[in-house]
């Protein structure tokens, strides 16, 4: 098949690019330019997209043999996750950019451009195992990337290759060692790649501007502190609240809610945060639709913890309710089902109870 | 296989290979004084008084450089500060808005950080400078004008002798970056009137990494790199004696060479512009349809396609062309030259340079034109 191998310039995308040579493919690598002004040189394990990065990745791909192109996708990135992220913050929501680029930028605008280019496939290097259409978590239950892309559509994975699913990351590091590619030790990327130093709530300030606002006590209704926005603030946060008025049993509370549209955060204890209903909009189903309701699992954000669920048809999508109480649940990310490793679908929370 | 990027870098020529392999077999610093330097020396030195020869110079106006962009920074910077120093009113650079970023760059670094005013002058639908515009623009205030000999993108020659004159009657210094028209075009430094031409090397069949600035010997330009004074105190550094006895070989024969070269390459550019056009009717090109334009150079745009794919479908086949201006991270950013010349983003962000060379055949053009239909087609099915 002639494939495109996205190539980030790490060496999960550089190995996947190498197995699908091995494969036989006939493979070009692209470097997506996700940035306006891109860095020369790489940071740490902030930030994406740097030179650097677009070298690392010519280097590998000089190293395959395979053609290397850059395409410059910045200003649909800027629009697509980066205005996104900082909407969703802005109505108090918590959104994925990961997910949203896997959506939006990975696996629509390459893809498309791909298809329409003549190839039949993207080939990435994220850890998921993908088969016959059905999209499972990779073996590396650490690394497992299913989450971010359980919000793709069965047209959409029917053109995506991920060769890693059945590495583990450090045999992924051993292959791209074997190998002799110059990224076989490069620090894995971490946090937000378009926020180089890490600071979410700087970043979202800079953009949305100081929206001060009372900290409300959820019980009591009585104002306990102030904010500078209620966008710098996750549902289940404790630290770095800095309330003014203890709490009346003196233990430590949590954030509950947030309205931008009042700019009030909503502080509570911490067993207030147990939600066992959520409500999530527009579902997708990874290998075609499935009977409602549905027994399965649940997963509630990235890294997070497994629930059992039912799931039944409601309002533009699914009513989950949960057989073990969850913790702090944020509007904004998603509910992906699984049945055991095997991804079913995903929706986007809404409101949990 | 279909080399159709010669205006990158041509082929190196024999001639230039051996004389730059003999150079690297032999021993010696030419700033040396012993027998091993001064045969370097030597080496260095005919190679200057060749290359005068084949550009129409004076041995002591040439400035061996590392290539075309370190002779365009030494002339842009290096003139605005002597003549600054000179006159602390001439603060202003005229430059053509279809310049090379070797050009443009270093005037914006100007701008950014001594304090310096542009004045980007307009160019008309083809690309070309008018000396009327030119005219309008001087005033005492100005440094320096650098106009380009032919333009990278679209082959567009300038009328620098023109220019020249009417730089020279405000006693203003005027540079062309020349470094597309040796061997495609008679460059002569002396009947051109320009004070200061940037050549370099791998555009005519000499190695890449080496250059020259022709300066004329009247004209102050203030050093950029400082040591050992090597290249008449204006440039110091060892002189790169293998580079540049390749690139006196190369001049010599790219210049002997240049009017059957000339003929040549422009019967062969036509047969591929008849072709393009008669293939895909609505195809545009860019730039001179006359003889004003570099005999090398084809340039198109092919509406509702993006240069980007086009390279990408074509390189695929074996065909390998330009989008003619690409950033260090190989991001396509729709041309100046284009938009100068009047053209929408969508036109600049459409078009493919063709540039033939010395070892360009009509085997080449077959080869473009077998695959150029399809690709097209393909490429259309991106944009939506």
């Amino acid at each position: 098949m002639k494939v495109l191998a996205a190539m980030s310039g790490g060496v999960d995308s550089a190995v996947a690019a190498a197995l699908a040579v091995d494969a036989g493919h006939d493979v070009t690598g692209v470097h997506l330019a996700l940035s306006e002004a891109p860095a020369t040189l790489r940071t740490g394990s902030r930030g994406c997209c740097s030179k650097e990065d677009a070298h690392d990745a010519r280097r590998v791909a000089d190293v395959l043999d395979i053609p290397y192109y850059v395409w410059d996708l910045a200003a649909r990135f800027r629009a697509d996750v980066v205005d996104d992220f900082v909407a969703e913050y802005a109505a108090g929501r918590t959104p994925n950019p990961c997910l949203r680029c896997n959506e939006r930028i990975k696996f629509a605008a390459v893809l498309d451009r791909a298809r329409r280019l003549g190839f039949d496939a993207v080939v990435t290097g994220h850890h998921a195992r993908l088969a016959d259409g059905v999209l499972r978590r990779s073996v590396d239950v650490a690394k497992d990337q299913s989450y971010v892309l359980a919000v793709l559509t069965p047209e959409q994975l029917a053109f995506a290759m991920f060769p890693l699913g059945d590495l583990t990351k450090s045999e992924v590091r051993a292959e791209a060692a074997r190998r002799g590619l110059g990224v076989a030790d490069k620090p894995d990327s971490h946090d937000i790649c378009f926020i180089a130093d890490g600071d979410t709530a700087a970043f979202l300030r800079s953009r949305l501007g100081d929206q001060p606002g009372p900290v409300v006590d959820a019980l009591t209704g009585a104002v306990v502190g102030r904010h500078d926005g209620a966008f710098a603030y996750t549902v289940g946060q404790r630290r770095g609240l800095a309330l003014d008025v203890p709490a009346g049993d003196g233990r430590p509370r949590y954030v509950l809610s947030l309205s931008p549209a009042e700019r009030t955060v909503r502080v509570g204890p911490v067993e207030a945060l147990d939600v066992s209903s959520v409500r999530a909009t527009s579902p997708v189903w990874t290998s075609g639709p499935r009977a409602l309701p549905l027994a399965c699992d649940v997963q509630l954000r990235a890294h997070g913890e497994v629930h059992g669920c039912s799931v039944a048809a409601a309002d533009e999508g699914w009513q989950l309710l949960l057989t073990t109480p969850a913790r702090g649940i944020a509007a904004g990310q998603a509910a992906v089902l699984y049945d055991g490793d095997t991804v079913l679908g995903s929706a986007t929370i809404a409101s949990a109870a | 296989m279909a080399y159709l990027d010669h205006a990158a870098s041509t082929p190196m020529l024999p001639e230039a290979v051996a004389a730059v392999t003999a150079a690297m077999a032999s021993t010696g610093n030419p700033s040396s004084l012993h027998t091993a330097g001064r045969r370097a020396r030597r080496l260095v030195e005919e190679s200057r008084e060749s290359l005068a020869r084949s550009l129409g110079a004076r041995p002591s106006e040439v400035v061996f450089t590392g290539g075309g962009t370190e002779s365009d920074n030494l002339a842009v910077k290096g003139i605005f500060f002597a003549r600054r120093a000179a006159d602390p009113r001439r603060t202003r650079i005229l430059a053509s808005a279809v310049e090379h970023h070797a050009v443009m760059d270093a005037v914006e670094w100007l701008v950014a950080h001594e304090g310096a005013q542009v004045t980007w002058l307009e160019v008309d639908d083809v690309g070309r400078v008018h000396p009327e515009s030119l005219k309008r623009a001087l005033d005492d205030d100005v440094a320096l004008v650098s106009v380009m000999w032919a333009n990278n993108e679209v082959g567009t020659v300038q009328p620098v002798r023109a220019l020249a004159e009417v730089a020279h009657e405000h006693g203003v210094p005027l540079h062309t970056d020349a470094v597309q028209g040796v061997g495609q075009l008679p460059v002569d430094f002396a009947d051109s009137g320009v004070d200061a031409l940037t050549v370099t090397g791998h555009k005519f069949g000499g190695p890449l990494g080496v250059g020259a600035l022709l300066l004329g010997r009247d004209i102050a330009c203030t050093p950029l790199l400082h040591g050992g004074g090597q290249e008449r105190d204006v440039r110091s550094g060892t002189v790169d004696v293998p580079g540049v006895a390749g690139l006196a070989a190369a001049a010599a024969v790219a210049t002997e060479r240049q009017p059957e070269t000339a003929a040549r390459l422009s019967a062969l550019r036509d047969d591929l512009v008849a072709r393009v056009e008669a293939a895909l009717p609505d195809a545009v090109l860019n730039g001179d349809r006359g003889p004003g334009r570099l005999p090398g150079n084809a340039h198109f745009s092919f509406p509702g396609c993006e240069g980007d794919s086009l390279l990408l479908l074509l390189d695929a086949r074996g065909v390998e062309v330009s989008t003619g201006s690409a950033c260090s991270a190989g991001v396509a950013r729709p041309s100046h030259v284009l938009v100068a010349m009047g053209a929408e983003e969508d036109r600049a962000r459409a078009s493919l340079r063709f540039s033939l060379g010395h070892t360009s055949t009509s085997a080449d053009v077959d080869e473009l034109l077998d695959a150029l239909p399809a690709v097209i087609d393909r490429a259309r099915l991106v944009r939506r």
